[in-house]
């Protein structure tokens, strides 16, 4: 009834597996970081960068490395400055709402003293913080480019900014008379999947509402194709990852107009 | 010698509501994204369901099928009662309230984050908690497997392990190492910004961490599934296990190198280097081993009970199978979805071949015939095979299970095939609408309209399991005698340690594990700059 030993060089099963497995593991690695990387080598052609065989070894680790600096094509305007996460509007309080609202009387002219515009400026009424918060650090950095806007919020600081957003974003919103006798466009509803669109709705709030995307229901048709115009040629470029330019590239002059009017609503 | 019966029956019944509650799902899911059905207008409303689906699937269902069995194989392998009950009632106790804490947020509309968790996506934090607590219940699973066999090797030095109790006990290793990835990717990744704590989360991370699970988990998966051909499967069709050690060989195979293969779904991802995509390849491409084995001594044992039976000739011994009986429909299916999924397999370990149908339908298609196929089956054949012992009860129904057998087959061949094709034409999965008038997508309609149909079908097995086992509890009391497994043409008194012990094994996988996954685990946890915003599901409103 002897129990014999495993964790031994005497007993070949320990031999055998742990050398197997030694083995295997040596032979993939060798091939993995060593031969493949060197069947596909740019170690002659490129000497910056690439680093030689240590480099290939690297590389096929998954370490990083920054490219030749001079292949990197920068765009030629300034993207947004904003990264939009769930704490970034933290403790805006009833204070906040109070100074918003002395700040918001420059701009009651175009915009209404209730935040709902009688010209074709974008209603803020109700509107949600993290949007108008975005859009005017946007306007104020020059990510969005607007010749009325822009000297407006020169000299805005960020607190004003959240105070502002506060402000709006109290305000009730836009009465919206969704029109009820037909269903809403295609776009707004299921959008384009072929084309890569997902529904308006699922971002814009008919269906779910996804951070920085604004409420547009009740917007003016004006304003809405306007923006849409902007992002398809490019002269809007302030969307995180192009999520909007994407969009909006791809959308017929059908569709922009569908989807202005359905937004608009009663407005129309 | 069976004295729990009561925490087995609960386990099974706990695993086969959840899995009649998601398989309604599952056809509702099918159905309403068919051309059969105006879209929703909601997709809210899809990835509900799909999370839903995904979760009762592919945690509840085997999770508890595999703790329930293990805790039947403990006290009928070695032929004593299960020490430690009470633990694993507690373990149980998680187990049902994880479920509903889990279920709650997602039938609310706050966790639609589907079950492989897609950060940045993140949900409601009892989501995770929920899934933690039916993980939490498995361990104590597993630390009782490893006591009871610590405490019957005590008293019996020097005997073979039963096959069973050998297999049984491999699986839980498995899973308790193969877990550990999620439960990283959970408590430290994603709960804290669940919970508020943190409002960025390294996804790339996170998805390497969930590899580390997911491969091995579908092992975990497939054990019961396994145990059932060798231990099960040549008793009940009157035949004999053609070799115990080629068993004690596969499952050790299934420990060692289940682990450091996970990146092999991570193909298309760039946070992981090329280097380490080929070590998991090559490791990937050895997996196939064990279940080459099984399929080879599973077939000879088969043809064991054949021969016995007087079958002739070089393929002749086939008629003589006894094609009537429920367990031998069950494994021949099984075999046949586990081909035709292994086949498809071998795509998706092709890295090149991997691009072409790298989230299409292919893979739905794929793992439904694997999973819910080939697997699954034999959980149903488990359940009847048992359920005489636990209920004390006779299954006399043979009719109403072998169409339950047949229908289950039919329907997830008619619902997986079309699947897989469409897939090649370039559907992509998770998706919760497709525009079939448009003519880049009009030739799939008629297909998923197939898949719509095998589905059905599946939902009328489904209830003709239930009902099988419902009468079960109804039938006359019968004395079924003491449970067997299978023997083996030279059954074994000893056995190398190397195969009677689990210590060189799970060296080698830990051992594998860390040298397959520790850099890239380490290079992008130092990494600065590769957090990214959370986005929490329904938080704007
Ligand atoms: C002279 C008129 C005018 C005044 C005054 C004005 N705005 Fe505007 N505002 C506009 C116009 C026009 C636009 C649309 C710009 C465009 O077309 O891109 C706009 C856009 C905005 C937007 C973006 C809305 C969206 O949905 O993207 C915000 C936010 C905003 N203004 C806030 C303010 C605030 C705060 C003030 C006061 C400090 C202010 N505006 C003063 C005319 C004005
Ligand atoms: C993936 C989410 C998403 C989808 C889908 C989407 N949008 Fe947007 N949209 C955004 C975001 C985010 C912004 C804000 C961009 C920025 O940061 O300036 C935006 C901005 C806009 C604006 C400018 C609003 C303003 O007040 O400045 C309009 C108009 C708009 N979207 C219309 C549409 C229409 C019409 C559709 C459907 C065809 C659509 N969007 C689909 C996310 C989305
Ligand atoms: C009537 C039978 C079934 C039907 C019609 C069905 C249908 C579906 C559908 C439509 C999806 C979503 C695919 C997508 O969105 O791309 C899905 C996902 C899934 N199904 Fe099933 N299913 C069935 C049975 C099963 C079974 C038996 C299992 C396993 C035991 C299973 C496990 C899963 C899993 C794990 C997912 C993944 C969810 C995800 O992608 O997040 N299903 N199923
Ligand atoms: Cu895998």
């Amino acid at each position: 009834m002897s129990i014999e030993p495993l964790f031994t060089f005497r007993n070949r099963w320990f031999t055998t597996s742990v050398a197997v497995t030694a083995g295997l593991f040596l032979v993939a690695a060798l091939a993995g970081f060593l031969w493949l990387p060197s069947l596909q080598s740019n170690r002659g052609q490129a000497a910056e960068g690439a680093g030689g065989i240590w480099g290939e070894i690297c590389s096929a680790a998954g370490v990083f490395r920054p490219g030749p600096a001079k292949s990197v094509t920068k765009p030629d305007f300034r993207g947004t400055q904003v990264a939009l996460t769930p704490t970034l509007l933290k403790g805006a309080d009833a204070a906040s709402v109070g100074r918003g609202a002395t700040l918001a009387l420059q701009c009651s002219m175009c915009h209404g003293a209730r935040g709902l515009s009688e010209a074709d400026s974008p209603n803020l009424a109700g509107q949600h913080p993290l949007v108008i918060y975005k859009q005017l650090q946007d306007f104020k950095s020059g990510a969005r480019s607007s010749a009325v806007m822009e000297p407006l919020v020169a000299k805005l600081t960020d607190q004003d900014m959240r105070d502002l957003a506060a402000f709006y974003a109290y305000l009730p919103r836009a009465p919206w008379n969704i029109p009820t006798d037909a269903p809403p466009p295609r776009i707004v509803i299921s959008g384009a999947p072929v084309r890569g669109i997902a529904p308006c709705g699922a971002c814009h709030g008919t269906l779910s509402m996804k951070p920085g995307a604004a409420w547009l229901d009740g917007q003016s048709p004006v304003y809405i194709r306007a923006q849409l115009v902007a992002f398809a040629a490019g002269t809007r470029h302030n969307d995180i990852g192009q999520q909007m330019r994407n969009i909006a590239r791809v959308m017929t002059a059908a569709e922009i107009d569908e989807a202005a009017r359905y937004y608009a609503g009663a407005q129309q | 010698m069976l004295t729990s019966k009561r925490l087995i029956l609960a386990h099974f019944w706990l695993a086969f509501a959840a899995f009649a509650g998601a398989l309604l799902l599952g056809e509702w899911q099918m159905f309403i994204r068919s051309p059969l059905h105006a879209w929703i207008s909601n997709p809210e409303w899809y990835y509900r369901s799909v999370t839903g689906h995904g979760t009762a699937m592919a945690y509840v269902l085997p999770t508890l099928v595999a703790m329930g069995f293990g805790y039947f194989i403990t006290e009928a392998a070695l032929k004593r009662p299960l020490i430690g009950r009470a633990w694993a009632w507690v373990g149980f106790g998680l187990a049902v309230v994880g479920t509903i804490t889990a279920v709650i947020p997602v039938a609310l509309g706050a966790a639609s984050v589907l079950y492989t968790f897609y950060p940045p996506l993140v949900g409601n934090p009892f989501y995770y908690i929920g899934v933690v607590l039916v993980v939490v219940g498995s361990w104590i699973w597993v630390a009782l497997m490893s006591v009871n066999l610590y405490r019957w090797k005590k008293d019996n030095p020097g005997a073979a392990v039963p096959l069973a109790m050998f297999a049984n006990v491999a699986g839980s290793y498995l899973w308790a190492w193969t877990s550990v990835g999620a439960a990283i990717e959970l408590l430290f990744q994603i709960l804290p910004v669940a919970l508020g704590l943190r409002t960025t989360i390294d996804a790339g991370l996170a998805r390497v961490f969930f590899s580390w699970t997911l491969h091995a988990i579908v092992y975990f998966w497939l054990m019961p599934t396994y145990i059932a051909y060798y231990t099960i499967v040549p008793r009940a069709i009157g035949g004999r296990l053609y070799s115990d050690s080629m068993g004690r060989l596969s499952f050790i195979l299934f420990l060692v190198v289940a682990m450091p293969i996970g990146v092999h779904h991570l193909f298309m991802d760039p946070q992981v280097g090329g280097g380490f995509k080929f070590l998991h390849s090559v490791f990937t491409a050895l997996v196939a081993l064990p279940t080459l084995l099984t399929v080879f001594t599973i077939c000879a044992s088969v043809e064991i009970a054949a021969r016995l039976r007087g079958g002739r000739g070089a393929l002749g011994w086939i008629r003589a199978l006894p094609w009537r009986n429920p367990m031998m429909l069950a494994i021949a299916f099984s075999f046949v979805m586990l081909g035709f999924g292994g086949a498809g397999g071998l795509i998706n370990m092709s890295y090149q071949l991997d691009a072409v149908i790298h989230n299409t339908q292919w893979i739905t298609g794929h793992f439904h015939l694997i999973f819910g196929g080939a697997i699954v089956i034999m959980y149903f054949a488990i359940a009847y095979d048992v359920w005489p012992h636990l209920t004390g009860r006779a299954l006399e129904c043979h009719g109403l299970i072998r169409a339950q057998l047949w229908t289950w087959f039919i329907g997830m061949m008619v619902l997986t095939f079309p699947w897989h094709w469409v897939g090649i034409l370039g559907m992509p999965r998770r998706m919760a609408y497709y525009d079939y008038t448009d003519p880049a997508l009009a030739p799939q309609a008629n297909w998923v309209i197939m898949s719509v149909i095998g589905g059905a079908i599946l939902v009328l097995s489904g209830i003709l399991f239930l009902a099988v086992l419902i009468r079960g509890h109804r039938a006359p009391q019968i004395d079924p005698g003491p449970y067997r497994f299978s023997v083996a043409v030279h059954q074994p008194r000893r056995v190398p340690v190397a195969l009677n012990s689990y210590g060189l094994w799970l060296s080698l996988m830990v051992g594998l594990t860390l040298v397959n996954y520790g850099f890239p685990i380490l290079h992008l946890l130092t990494t600065p700059g590769t957090d990214v915003p959370a986005i929490t599901v329904g938080a704007q409103k």
